[in-house]
């Protein structure tokens, strides 16, 4: 990073106190607010954000999970808690539009809480990296050279098939000018990393294999030495993955943002 | 001697007609099982969707060969069918070949597609016979996928042979009637210089060379009602099948979820909870508007959300708790296991598996259905779809990850059962896994699945510039 670029993050009641509103809003999902390894994601988004010169905010201490595990484990009533709890917080901070880097938050954001009175214009960081990359905003040099690198791209399932985003972080990807490979399944009929719909947070029932494990085979199986997410949950299930075969020290595992930062040495 | 014949016809045609009407009656009281949900919105998407995904058969071509030779049968069944209005025709009047004298050239180009189609058909059947039984491919072995039984297997074999046998019929039969006509015989012969030999039958007259004429007449006949009662029997079969799908496919599509997959139903009854929970005035409908007095959504006949008695339970133990495009969805579904194939919790061997999903509820569904003609239409079992037909570690298993969904060609939507059954071993049974009771907890208490302070939160932000 450059040493004389000092990095800032204001909360909505940092903005508040001045009665000033930011472009937007990111949410940061409590994985990228508490997990160790997607911490370094939600850093490398904000370096991105400070660099191009949005007009950003953050929740802080009063971002809460959106629910969306415990709605997917069968706890409506859970879920609903969280999400009209936060849903008064939004709205009260006059909340447009929201960024997020988890799909699942964004998932539900986006779908589930206009019904309980949350609308938004609600974007997974992909999208707005895209958006940054097309408007020219982004201008990828000085940093670290892809050329020649290999990199596949995981589908998460609410990025993809839950939402329809399935070119909005390949073309960030392509931004890198690495070399893109493909695994057999993909877009619509990408594999799961094996986390969602509560999976993450309980032991896999008997089986003969682990999802994560079966879905690393595929991407080793790509020759690529770089596995770009864009998910909390695929990060940790790929990363792990990963480590299950033995091959984490040839084969890493970056969130597409923190790709993008590397390019553009922040 | 003829008149019998006719008489015979029509009262075989009423039967059957009268039979199927009864088994419809039967198969729409069990899908008006399930809880009302309006679906009759947005006619135009939903109608958009059902041309592309059913008369288009869009999602069949993920495989492109596999889609072709569906297509084939589906076409030729659709297309061949419009000989049946001849035939039905003929048997009721005691005529032969009704049409042919009207729309002569006409009608010797349509009996040759039927032919070509039939002939189609018929290659095709062989082909899905061995892809099941010879090369077998794997979503169709019961060694590999337990819910295909011995049942299933045998459904699907009588389902290709059935079709197998009524295309011999017809092209033998169109074969042996133009040997009559060639020798002149009886009214066969009147159509001599009228209709022409067709395109494929042609080949497999020198089968009926050495027929006496009485043995030609007795094939021609044979054939002829083999054909249409086969097809008249195939009909009443078809409501006991898997083979449902040819009717209820389209239905299913038009009336499949049109909401981004990842969206999970509302309920609104919890809402109406949390806001007393929270203090907070009752509103909250779809489009954010006061509930009327009722609390009643606009557009849907589900019961109000006033009283606790009307709320019943959370989320679904049986298939009267279900919606009723849930239960469509199984009668709907011809176990061809795309969604299995592609659903990571079964890939990985878990127990699992989106197609036995729907074959469990429609099991269900017909169970019930057999105790209404035994016992009675108020009878009711102590049997509940969770439990005694699906488990608690099959549902657990589910990612969420709606492969199974994207993998139906005609948009069965497996996991909303799940989750509705998750609802209820969470919410009315308390019976969720320990790990997950932990990460609720979490939530409820740290804001976050995991034990986190909630006021460390925040706690990154003092690393952005390290």
């Amino acid at each position: 990073m450059t040493t004389e670029k000092t990095y800032t993050v204001p909360t909505m009641a940092d903005l508040a106190a001045t009665n000033e509103e930011p472009e937007i809003l990111f949410w940061v999902g409590c994985a990228g607010s508490f997990d160790d390894r997607y911490k370094r994601v939600t850093i490398a988004f904000v370096r991105i954000l400070n660099h191009v010169g949005i007009k950003f905010a953050v929740l802080g201490p009063e971002e809460t999970c959106t629910g969306d595990p415990a709605r997917r484990a069968g706890n409506e009533f859970l879920f609903q808690m969280q999400a009209v709890a936060n849903i008064q917080v939004l709205n009260g901070y006059n909340v447009k539009k929201i960024v997020t880097a988890c799909p699942h938050c964004f998932n539900t954001l986006k779908n589930e809480y206009p019904e309980l009175g949350g609308n938004y214009d609600v974007v997974h960081h992909s999208q707005f990296l895209q958006g940054l990359i097309d408007e020219g905003r982004i201008k990828v040099k000085d940093g670290e050279s892809f050329k020649g690198r290999k990199i596949t791209f995981h589908d998460s399932c609410y990025l993809g098939r839950a939402n329809k985003v399935y070119e909005a972080p390949r073309d960030v990807l392509a931004a890198l000018d690495a070399d893109l490979v493909e695994m057999k399944r993909v877009r619509a009929n990408g594999l799961c990393c094996g986390a969602g719909g509560g999976q993450y947070f309980k032991e896999p029932e008997p089986g003969n294999k682990d999802v994560n494990v079966e879905r690393v085979e595929e991407a080793l199986a790509t020759g690529a030495d770089t596995i770009a997410v864009a998910c909390p949950f695929c990060m940790t299930m790929m990363s792990d993955g990963v480590k299950n075969k033995n091959k984490e020290d040839t084969v890493r595992v970056y969130d597409i943002s923190e790709l993008i930062a590397q390019k553009q040495g922040l | 001697m003829e008149i019998i014949q006719q008489i015979l016809f029509v009262a075989a045609l009423a039967a059957v007609v009268w039979y199927i009407s009864k088994r419809v009656r039967l198969i729409s009281r069990a899908i008006k099982l399930g809880r009302p949900e309006n679906r009759y919105d947005h006619a135009g998407e939903r109608l958009k969707t059902m041309v592309l995904v059913a008369f288009g058969q869009k999602k069949m071509f993920t495989n492109l060969l596999v889609g072709l030779m569906h297509f084939v049968i589906y076409a030729g069944f659709i297309i061949i069918n419009i000989e049946i209005l001849e035939i039905i025709l003929d048997g009721i009047l005691g005529t032969h070949r009704l049409f042919a004298p009207s729309i002569t050239p006409v009608y010797s180009i349509l009996i040759d597609i039927f032919e070509l189609l039939a002939f189609g058909v018929l290659s095709v059947c062989v082909v899905f016979l061995c892809r099941r039984f010879v090369a077998r491919v794997a979503r169709f072995q019961q060694e590999r996928h337990r819910e295909m039984t011995e049942w299933p297997r045998t459904d699907a074999a009588i389902i290709l042979i059935a079709e197998i046998l009524l295309m011999i019929a017809f092209l033998t039969w169109n074969a042996s009637d133009s040997v009559l006509r060639d020798r002149g015989v009886g009214h066969y012969g009147e159509l001599r210089g009228i209709v022409p030999d067709f395109l494929l039958s042609q080949y497999l007259k020198p089968l009926f060379t050495n027929f006496s004429d009485t043995a030609l007449i007795a094939y021609e006949r044979t054939a002829w009602r083999l054909h249409i009662l086969g097809i008249l029997a195939f009909a009443i079969y078809v409501t006991y099948s898997k083979h449902l799908h040819i009717a209820l496919g389209f239905p299913n599509v038009y009336f499949s979820d049109l909401q981004p997959k990842g969206e999970m139903q509302n309920m609104p009854e919890i809402t109406k909870e949390v806001q007393l929970a929270l203090g907070l005035p009752l509103s909250t409908n779809a489009d954010g508007s006061q509930a009327n007095d009722n609390g009643e959504q606009p557009g849907e006949s589900a019961s109000g959300v006033d009283s606790p008695a009307d709320i019943g339970r959370f989320g679904a133990k049986d298939v009267y708790d279900l919606k009723w495009i849930n239960l469509m969805n199984a009668y709907s579904c011809t176990e061809c296991g795309r969604c299995t194939s592609a659903c990571p919790a079964n890939i990985t061997g878990k127990q699992l598996s989106p197609r036995k999903i729907m074959m469990d509820t429609r099991d269900r569904l017909e169970d019930i259905r057999r105790g209404w003609q035994a016992n009675g239409d108020d009878y009711k079992d102590d049997k509940s779809l969770l439990g005694d037909y699906i488990t608690a570690e099959e549902i657990n298993a589910c990612t969420t990850c709606q492969a199974c969904i994207n993998a139906c060609p005609i948009n069965i939507n497996p996991l909303d059962i799940i989750l509705q059954l998750r609802r209820y071993r969470v919410m009315e049974e308390s019976q969720a896994p320990a790990s997950w009771n932990a990460m609720f907890s979490n939530i409820e208490n740290n804001m976050a699945p995991w034990k986190f302070s909630p006021s460390d939160r925040f706690n990154w932000a003092d690393q952005v510039n390290d």
